[in-house]
């Protein structure tokens, strides 16, 4: 009797978890022909592809766009991004409409496999239809290139796909995004986009053990690619609080004159968005402003103090920290230091999120490898201090930068921040093409 | 007071920890290959070689450089025995007005001394915070495939004095 209920449960929970995790392949199609597509589709796919910045993780450092291979790094080990030009052996090229909405929807490549989160399929269900449509034109009218899949580097049994399927059952909530009626149009669009496609709390929420971003601490500040993304809502860091124009600034166009020039990670979102519609990046801006929410007195006081001083600084008396006063004044100062605007000049440190914020590594890592310019752009550049500076110094430069510009703690294990720095930046050095910015020209915007 | 080594000599030095570099090689010791463009770090003129790497010296404080060696053009070759790097530009003509091409040789001197055979991509990487206003990047880029060919193939004498540390 036991032994055919235990008998029965196993197969039962075998039938269970095989329903959960087993997914059909949707057959192939031969690759449609790039004429096929209507161009305004194209376009709009295009514009919602800069949004999603698509390219920035399916696409290698000088590589070819879109041909994937690129290592993400994960607390649990590293997974490559995928080909998804339409090459019909290594790319999309065989895949259908329905395919690729799914892959969207729910994680799940043609062949019917499950796909790593590290695709942020928990923001991209909450894309329309309509919108996936154009994406999918966008994508299959580009230049197919052939690039067969890296392996993924993961331990046993991460490697087993049909895990993912219990981490969906967890942590994927389907459905699209579900508009607030009590809210305006724009504010609907923006957290449409925000919560979807653009998909900003891949970086700026924490995530639990397993990976999954923590629905109770949402845009609380989270880790990517050795950077600290910040805090965007109520707990930001930022010397002065952020507003709607200020986001739409900055997402414009890569920095504000009160919060300095995106870098790290954020460089090459800015870069894509500068070219997406207007009308998106204020839909965004309206609704993380929201996010941010209306600053208290106290804090507005404060900022106002942090805009004056950044004005017209008053001269430091004593220092005691007499290495990184002179370093800042020899290296740092001679731009940071002026009252030439952005982008001209640098940002008065005493604004710097960075300098302000609960975590070094971004400072440690724009002073050791300073902002790189792009190859054939206009771009801002800061240089990188790495060759010029041992540990010592530049940890006696950061300990000086943060007691004078935030009113902050010192932060602690400030060495062992900038010895993990070298080890991680050393890579970004060597490699870095930096982000490639969209056509300056608003010409070329038009163009699928 | 502090000692800098330049180009194999001791400089006793008498400035503020926080001066420049540039400021110190120009000024006291009268080594002008250095140039100051922008004095801002942002144009690269005043590029030098410090223990080995490429540094900006508008924006590199005097007291950074205890104990390190410093190399400017000067301490490449001379007019008489150039430097490959030198010849290379010399025979590829990259310079017209001369200003920038000082900081662009120590900055290609620097790469080639890590890497004798840089991809065309990677020079153009390296250079990338180069300025030249003349507008002769592509002899530039020519002269620094000449250099790898002149490194190669030169003789013990000339690649010693090309040598920077």
């Amino acid at each position: 009797m036991i032994g055919s209920v235990l008998a029965a449960l196993v197969i039962g929970g075998a039938v269970a978890a095989f329903a959960i995790a087993w997914r059909p392949a949707i057959a192939a199609i031969d690759p449609p022909v790039p004429q096929s597509f209507d161009a305004a589709l194209v376009k709009r796919g295009r514009d919602l592809a800069a949004i999603g910045n698509c390219n920035d993780c399916h696409t290698v450092r000088g590589g070819k766009d879109f041909a994937g291979g690129l290592p993400v790094p994960t607390p649990f080990g590293t997974i490559f991004s995928s080909n998804i030009t339409p090459d019909a052996e290594t790319g999309i090229g065989r895949w259908p409409e329905a395919a690729f909405r799914r892959a969207m929807r729910s994680g799940v490549n043609r062949d019917g496999q499950h796909l790593y989160p590290t695709f942020p399929y928990d923001h991209f269900t909450n894309v329309t239809d309509e919108d996936d449509r154009a994406l999918y034109a966008y994508l299959m009218t580009r230049q197919p290139v052939r690039a067969p899949a890296r392996a993924n580097q993961l331990p046993f049994p991460l490697d087993q796909r049909v895990v993912i399927a219990g981490w969906k059952l967890l942590f994927l909530r389907r459905g699209t995004y579900q508009p607030d009626s009590m809210k305006g149009a724009e504010w609907n669009r923006g957290a449409y986009l925000v919560e979807g496609l653009a998909h900003c709390g891949s970086c700026h929420t924490p995530r639990n053990v397993l990976g999954a971003e923590r629905a109770s601490a949402q845009f609380a500040g989270g880790d990517v690619d050795n950077w600290h993304a910040y805090a965007i809502n109520a707990q930001s860091p930022a010397p002065i609080p952020w507003d709607a124009d200020a986001l739409f600034a900055y997402l414009s166009d890569g920095w504000h004159p009160d919060h300095g020039v995106a870098r790290g990670p954020m460089a090459q979102v800015v870069s894509n968005l500068s070219s997406a519609p207007e009308s998106d990046i204020r839909a965004i801006a309206t609704y993380m402003a929201g996010v941010f929410g209306a600053p208290t007195p106290d804090r507005k006081r404060r900022a106002e103090a942090v805009l004056a001083q950044a004005k017209s600084p008053s001269v430091q008396a004593s220092e005691a920290n007499a290495v990184g006063a002179s370093i800042y004044a020899a290296a740092c100062a001679t731009c940071h230091g002026t009252e030439r605007p952005l982008p001209y000049g640098g940002v008065n440190l005493g604004l710097s999120t960075a300098l302000s914020g609960p975590d070094p590594r971004n400072a440690t890592n724009i002073v050791l490898s300073g902002v790189r310019p792009v190859e054939g752009e206009r771009s801002p550049i800061m240089p990188g201090f790495a060759t010029s500076m041992n540990d010592d110094q530049i940890s006696a430069l950061l300990n000086y930068l943060r007691v004078r510009f935030s009113n902050q703690p010192a932060w602690p294990g400030i060495a062992k921040t900038i010895a993990d720095a070298r080890r991680t930046q050393t890579l970004f050095l060597q490699t870095s093409a930096g982000p490639r910015n969209a056509p300056a020209d608003a010409t070329q915007r038009d163009k699928p | 007071m502090m000692t800098l080594k330049v180009n194999g000599q001791n400089h006793e030095i008498n400035a503020d920890p926080d001066t420049p570099l540039l400021y110190v090689l120009r000024d006291d010791i009268k080594l002008n290959a250095a140039k100051f463009g922008c004095g801002l770090g942002q144009c690269g003129s005043c590029t030098v070689i410090v223990d080995g790497n490429a540094v900006l010296s508008c924006v590199t404080p005097l007291l950074l450089l205890e104990g390190k060696q410093v190399t400017t053009l000067e301490g490449l070759g001379t007019i008489e025995a150039p430097a490959p790097i030198q010849r290379a530009f010399m025979e590829e003509q990259a310079a017209q007005c001369g200003y920038c091409i000082a900081g662009i040789m120590m900055r290609a001197q620097a790469l080639l001394q890590k890497n004798p055979k840089p991809s065309d991509e990677q020079i153009r990487a390296e250079l990338e915070l180069h300025l030249c206003r003349c507008g002769t990047h592509m002899r530039i880029l020519r002269a620094v495939h000449r250099a790898i060919r002149l490194m190669d193939t030169a003789d013990a004498s000339s690649a010693t004095a090309g040598s920077a540390q």
